[in-house]
């Protein structure tokens, strides 16, 4: 004799049958049908094709019946509006039944049936229910006008049933008050600044007589509705905690949990001193920790409410942290929670325990259990200092075990104690490269590099290491490559004399093989750090890390503050305001504690101020140190502030040049040819606008607490900064600094620029130009003495760079430079020097010391200095190496405001050496193919168009070495204009 | 609040469900039933998973989940707690909350839903309560109501719904009036390899059974109420006289519940009833491994230990056993990999030892892990913690209550490291 018989059907039709009961004479059949039906609804079948059936059987005095038939009807109402009709005359008849129970049933029910025609009807009984005499009807009626309001809002507001339903707060039933709260506060969550729970003492202390004497659920409600109260001071703040504290002793953890946050809320009112204060903390432990022997389920909330509770107030929880061990068959969301909370709580009193059980926990089954122990056991050695020995000792025990994730996580956490404690546990290294074979996980082996970049100085092999890594490097994930550049540029600037060529492949492999826009910048700006200034990438690469903090993944204070006021919700279970999870556009108020009695600091909402952070970052990462450069292996190191500090760096000249060296020609290639050229296949996704470049994502390598540590320790924001500079501004700047130098006739020679300002020069200022003159290049320099004595024995020497330029012979000075004089010098130039690729390719690194000191800076030369004579193609093989070199080798450049005609542009290349083979004429437009050739033999083919009265000629480049196109097309553009 | 409840069998079928605002598709358990498919082991699936609109929150008793959504911001603990309270009160309908019983009482599972929450919102959980207005299935009524036309429905308004003891119904009337008292407490406790307790509390409950007519007012007093110094209480008890006097005063609900729960901490010494020496190891080589465990009595306070039983779950890798025992019976299950040992009454002249050889697969390397041994017991007429009643009044009813206490100490949750 049970419901299962309900599910028996025959093959003839379950729903025909059905019909056919529910229209029987027989009452105890109808009553059986109606059962049925409720039955296969349960399950989900689909049984609305009965509705005008089942609607006949409401007129009955069988209450068992009419609640079955109500149940039908709540469920299939919405779909059959037109019938729902046919129930309406019932149900406010029943509104007007003697027995308060049926009232009550008619009132909930017709609040249930979602159909509009229906709520029109309901308005007056519900009205009278709202006043009934009996508590029961009132309570029911309560919840109705928020069933109400979630079908139709503006009703509700217009029949003024919000007020009725806030005089219910000070009905005379407690149950009655607690569904008033409880369906104002759900109202109140869809309209959020309106002030319907509107708190005053005189409600409070409605509220909490109520608390005192209505159901479990109903404090609940009454208890999270009090936690959006401000009290007035600290003695309200008082008297409600005290008349609140006793539900922390409720069987129900729910109560137990909204009375906890009430607590943690307006204790931040009281005043610390108070004894009341030392009395209320101690009764927060035991409630707290007598959750944690409830249903996983219950656990699981406690914990992660636990976990913000422990970050705000750690006293609270301090002695208890044995109840936070794990126990084998837990589960296992239960187990990670309490590992959290053990290493908040660890501290120097209690480590020795910890240290013990997460020893315990380090071979267990689960693996991600397994793996955040061994974490853990990390985050101790850094969290409490006298332990860092034996969390070491315990880490290496376990690396012994050979397990491959227990290796490949200690591995991860002995990087950040190696940050933490530097130059005390270095010794264990040689047992971490033991295993360097069994990383397979990225985090481990960014892990390892790191350590190997790190500690290169103590490492033999430490190039062998890297080297070993770098074969694979395309197949490594993104933080492996970052960190294996970062430690490879270390490794470099710790043993030049062996690394040289092993940091060349790995710079070239970040920043032309690889299409991670992340990598090829890290790789970019370290091959200028490198290039340009040697003792800033020292500094900067190796700089002092930054300490890591002692808790890695603490929640961020203002976010805690509001999680606290929301303790016990879902927000403090996602650990996220409800604002960043709460569906549609409700707008969820920003709750905050109440200040303390006597501080009123505000507190900046959290988003606002890391926004605020990025953008503040300084525009400036290239230290002002200077121009300094020097090839590594033939000039010394020394900083030039070993006389004396760095001179500021306000010479408006001089912040125009380290602009254009910061960045304004070498790394813009790609983004040039991005606007220009679509098409170009070198640059696949470049980002065109700096913004993009997100410095969190240029810093961030190792990801967790290491996320700065990886030797890039400025931070990276500013490059992005200079990329900005567009290409012919730059060159404009260039042109401009210099003032009018006369123009030679023939080739072209840009004006002088200050190279190196006096300021960095110690009094020597240098200004200067290349020129090519009768097929021999010169450097033009003018020497200037703004020092107060005299300067002799000057020499130079030119850094190894992408042509090899070198001086044909040493600089004649002959006379001593005497103060405020200036002396012109031209040093003839060979090609024969040595070579290595610089970015920009046409950079050019010098050295010039006098009897003061000696100074370095770098210059940029026009690479029609390396045009030779010979550039001259022959048509036919003009024809076919155009035809030979691929399309993916062709660039495309505007040059803009040119005025000049087809033929006196060529004229005008020709003194550059750039020749023009051939000219054809289409539609009125000239186009002219020109070739020339580069002193070391690199040939460039060019289609220059020129449209008559149009002033932007278009230049086509193609090369075999397309590196060059830019500066070539650098070159094209100073020709033109000058 | 509780949008929606789906009842989901332990092999992922959706069996049963009810909705108290609009109708939310079964599509949504989809979220749920993906993450237990990661879960794995049913045990293992987070209580509180979030999809893009609604907010799934579950619980997972007697091999069903109980997965209820909601679309705003609810406390979890409120849904959690609640969804214990059905699951209790299916327990008490029906004598188990099992899948078949569900399926067999669906109707009154439906009715029972939708007393239990309006809208959402909480309405009677108390089972008192519920009883008066949906009486529960017995045979007898199934055959009364079949022959009378009567209806298992109650036609009056619960008398408790209102009062100020709304767990207590108006009018009990019983013959023989009775009110026993169960003192149970259970030790949680982890030793490690060498007997030390690394942790160790006991969690405690009164559990009290009163067929009392009329409103009495029970005092029941403590010999050692400084014990308890962690403690919650059925709604019924008075806290401002347990604050002031330490004594629990309250009127009592009709028939069985929970008074009190307890929790006696580790700060305090918690006494350990048995010690174990064990010995469990796995040879570096071969694939084989040694078992050897004795028990025996620690703090019994002179009580016996019984229903001894220990539990292991061997590695995976374990392939057999070959263990004896030299009291009760020892069994292995080959699939969950769990030697099970049942000592029965633990004698302290004769101490139970079990010991014998492990067998790995061929091949499978040493066994990472050290299994842990579960240890469950029983102990009459004892309170481990030292709690003792020492006497129950009775105000406000004339008649002489017969009255009882009783004591039991478990183990909970008693694990042995090894």
């Amino acid at each position: 004799m049970t419901d299962s018989k309900y599910f028996t059907t025959t093959k003839k039709g379950e729903i025909f049958e059905l019909k056919a009961e529910l229209n029987s004479d027989k009452k105890e059949k109808k009553k059986e049908a109606v059962k049925k039906v409720i039955a296969s609804m349960t399950v989900g079948k689909d049984v609305s094709a009965l509705f005008p059936d089942v609607v006949n059987c409401m007129q009955t005095d069988n209450l068992e019946l009419k609640k079955l038939v109500y149940l039908y009807l709540m469920n299939y109402a919405k779909s059959q509006p037109d019938m729902a009709i046919m129930a309406v005359n019932t149900f406010v008849k029943d509104c007007e039944d003697p027995n308060p129970l049926i009232r009550a049933l008619a009132v909930r029910t017709m609040g249930c049936i979602r159909v509009d025609k229906i709520t029109e009807y309901l308005c007056e009984p519900l009205r009278k229910c709202l006043k009934d005499e009996d508590p029961y009807v009132r309570k029911t009626a309560a919840v109705c006008v928020a069933k109400l309001h979630d079908i139709n809002a503006q009703l509700v507001e217009d029949q003024g049933f919000l007020d009725t339903l806030k005089d219910l707060i000070s009905d005379s039933n407690p149950m009655v008050v607690a569904n008033a709260v409880a369906a104002l506060s759900e109202i109140a969550e869809s309209h959020p600044n309106s002030n319907l729970l509107d708190l005053n003492p005189q409600t409070i202390n409605k509220l909490l007589t109520a608390l005192n004497e209505c159901t479990e659920w109903g404090q609940i409600f009454i208890l999270d509705c009090l936690a959006n109260y401000t009290p007035r001071d600290d003695r309200e703040s008082q008297s409600i905690c005290e008349r609140v504290t006793p539900r922390l002793s409720h069987a129900n953890s729910a109560v137990v949990l909204s009375a906890v946050k009430v607590l943690m809320k307006f204790m931040e009112m009281l005043p610390k001193d108070l004894d009341y204060y030392g009395t209320l903390l101690k009764k927060l432990a035991p409630p707290l920790v007598t959750l944690l022997s409830a249903e996983p389920e219950l656990q699981y909330v406690a914990l992660r409410n636990i976990n913000l509770i422990v970050q705000r107030r750690p006293e609270i929880l301090k002695h208890e942290m044995k109840v936070f061990f794990v126990k084998y068959n837990d589960p296992i969301y239960v187990k990670l929670e309490k590992l959290d909370i053990m290493i908040r709580l660890a501290s120097q009193a209690n480590i020795a325990q910890v240290l013990a059980e997460l020893k315990e926990y380090a071979t267990e089954v689960d693996v991600d259990f397994v793996r955040k122990a061994v974490r853990a056991i990390g985050r101790c050695a850094i969290k409490v200092e006298q332990s860092a020995e034996r969390c070491v000792s315990t880490l290496l025990d376990l690396i012994q075990t050979k397990v491959n994730y227990v290796v490949q996580e200690a591995i991860v956490v002995i990087k950040d104690i190696f940050r933490k404690y530097p130059n005390k546990y270095e010794s264990v290294i040689a047992t971490l490269c033991e295993n360097l074979d069994s990383l397979d996980e990225p985090e481990a082996r960014a892990a390892m590099i790191w350590i190997v970049g790190e500690y290169a100085e103590r490492i033999d092999n430490a190039d062998e290491l890297l080297e070993s890594f770098l074969e694979g490097f395309h197949d490594e994930s993104t933080q492996v490559q970052l960190q294996l550049l970062t430690a490879i540029v270390k490794l470099f600037l710790k043993k030049p004399t062996e690394t040289q060529e092993l940091v060349q492949q790995v710079l070239s492999l970040a920043t032309q093989d690889s299409d991670n826009p992340d990598l090829r910048d890290r790789g970019y700006i370290y091959w200028r750090l490198l290039s340009t200034d040697p003792v800033a990438a020292k500094e900067v690469v190796l700089a002092e890390k930054p300490l890591i903090s002692e808790e890695t993944d603490l929640i961020e204070p203002t976010l805690l503050e509001e999680l606290i006021c929301h303790i016990g919700t879902l927000a403090s279970v996602y650990h996220k305001p409800p604002s960043a999870f709460v569906e549609g556009s409700r707008g969820v108020q920003h709750k905050r504690l109440p200040g303390s009695a006597g501080s009123g600091e505000s507190v900046e909402s959290p988003d606002t101020g890391s926004a605020a952070g990025v953008s503040d970052a300084p525009p400036a990462v290239i230290p002002s140190q200077g121009d300094l450069l020097g090839d590594l292996l033939n000039l010394d190191l020394t900083p030039p502030t070993t006389t004396g500090p760095p001179p500021p760096a306000t010479s408006g000249m001089q912040l125009g040049a380290m602009d254009l060296l910061g960045g304004g020609l070498d790394s813009l290639p790609p983004i040039p040819l991005r606007t220009d050229t679509p098409q170009s296949p070198q640059i696949p996704h470049q980002s065109p606008s700096p913004p993009d470049y997100s410095p969190t994502e240029l810093g961030g390598d190792l990801g967790g607490s290491s996320t700065m540590g990886a030797g890039f320790g400025a931070p990276p924001a500013a490059p992005a900064a200079s990329f900005s500079a567009p290409v012919s501004g730059g060159l404009d700047d260039l042109f401009d600094l210099g003032g009018g130098v006369g123009m030679p006739m023939g080739a072209y020679s840009p004006p002088k620029t200050v190279w190196l300002p006096a300021m960095k020069g110690k009094g020597l200022e240098i200004s200067g130009t290349f020129a090519r003159r009768a097929g021999v290049i010169q450097m033009e320099m003018t020497l200037t003495n703004k020092a107060m004595s005299i300067m002799t024995d000057f020499a130079i020497q030119f850094n190894r760079n992408s042509f090899g330029l070198a001086p044909a012979g040493p600089l004649q000075v002959l006379t001593p430079l005497s103060p405020n004089q200036s002396i012109e010098v031209t040093l003839p130039l060979n090609t024969v020097g040595p070579v290595m690729k610089m970015d920009p390719l046409n950079n050019l690194q010098v050295a010039v010391k006098n009897n003061i000191d000696v100074f370095y800076f770098s210059c940029q030369y026009p690479i029609s200095m390396l045009f030779v004579e010979d550039g001259k193609m022959e048509r036919q093989v003009f024809l076919a190496t155009w035809k030979d070199i691929s399309n993916d080798n062709e660039a495309q450049f505007q040059i803009k405001d040119c005025h000049l005609s087809s033929d006196a542009a060529s004229n005008k290349l020709q003194g550059s050496n750039i020749f023009t083979i051939a000219k054809r004429t289409v539609d009125g437009q000239d186009m002219l193919y020109q070739s020339t050739k580069l002193s070391n033999g690199i040939w460039v083919l060019a289609e220059l168009r020129v449209q008559t009265g149009n002033p932007t000629f278009t230049v086509c480049l193609k090369c075999r070495a397309p590196e060059v196109s830019q500066c070539v097309f650098q070159s094209y553009d100073a020709v033109l204009k000058n | 609040m509780i949008n929606s409840l789906f009842l989901i069998s332990h092999s992922g079928d959706i069996f049963l469900e009810k909705h108290w605002k609009s109708v939310i598709s079964r599509s949504v358990c989809d979220y749920f039933l993906e993450a237990k498919e990661k879960a794995g082991d049913p045990e293992n699936v987070a209580p509180v998973l979030q999809t893009p609109h609604h907010y799934l929150i579950s619980i997972y008793r007697g091999k069903l989940f109980f997965l209820s959504v909601t679309q705003t911001e609810v406390p979890p603990l409120f849904v959690i707690e609640f969804l214990h309270r059905v699951a209790d009160t299916f327990q008490d309908y029906f004598g188990d909350c099992s899948e078949v019983l569900i399926k067999e009482n669906t109707v009154t599972v439906y009715e029972l839903l939708e007393e239990m929450l309006d809208n959402g919102f909480p309405l009677a959980t108390e089972s008192n309560v519920l009883k008066e207005m949906i009486r529960p299935p017995t045979i007898l009524r199934s055959v009364v109501n079949t022959l009378t036309g009567g209806s298992n429905v109650g036609g009056t308004l619960p008398t408790g719904q209102l009062s100020n003891v709304p767990w207590r119904r108006a009018g009990v009337k019983y013959t023989n009036n009775e009110a026993y008292f169960d003192v149970i407490e259970e030790i949680d406790a982890i030793l490690d390899k060498s007997g030390t307790t690394v942790f160790a509390e006991i969690q405690g409950v009164i559990e009290a059974c009163v067929k009392l007519t009329g409103m009495p007012d029970l005092t029941l007093s403590f010999m050692n109420p400084r014990l308890l110094d962690d403690v919650s209480f059925h709604p019924c008890v008075r806290f401002k006289r347990w604050e002031s006097e330490h004594v629990l005063s309250f009127i009592p609900p009709d028939g069985n519940f929970r008074l009190m729960s307890y929790h006696v901490s580790s700060q305090n010494l918690v006494a350990i009833p048995v010690y174990v020496k064990q010995n469990i190891s796995f040879l570096e080589t071969g694939s084989c491994g040694r078992l050897d465990i004795t028990i025996g009595p620690k703090q019994t306070m002179g009580k016996t230990v019984e229903s001894l039983t220990v539990t292991i779950p061997m590695p995976k890798s374990v392939l057999s056993v070959n263990l004896t025992a030299t009291q009760g019976t020892c069994t292995f299950d080959l699939t969950t990999k769990v030697v099970f040992w049942d000592v029965g009454k633990l004698n302290p002249q004769k101490l139970p030892n079990l010991r014998g050889s492990i067998s790995i697969q061929t091949g499978a390397p040493k066994p990472e892990e050290n299994p842990s041994i579960n240890i469950d017991m029983k102990i009459q007429q004892l309170a481990i913690s030292g709690l003792k009643v020492s006497r129950l009044d009775m105000y406000g009813e004339k008649y002489k209550p017969f009255k009882g206490v009783k004591y039991v100490t478990k183990a909970g949750k008693f694990q042995v490291r090894t």
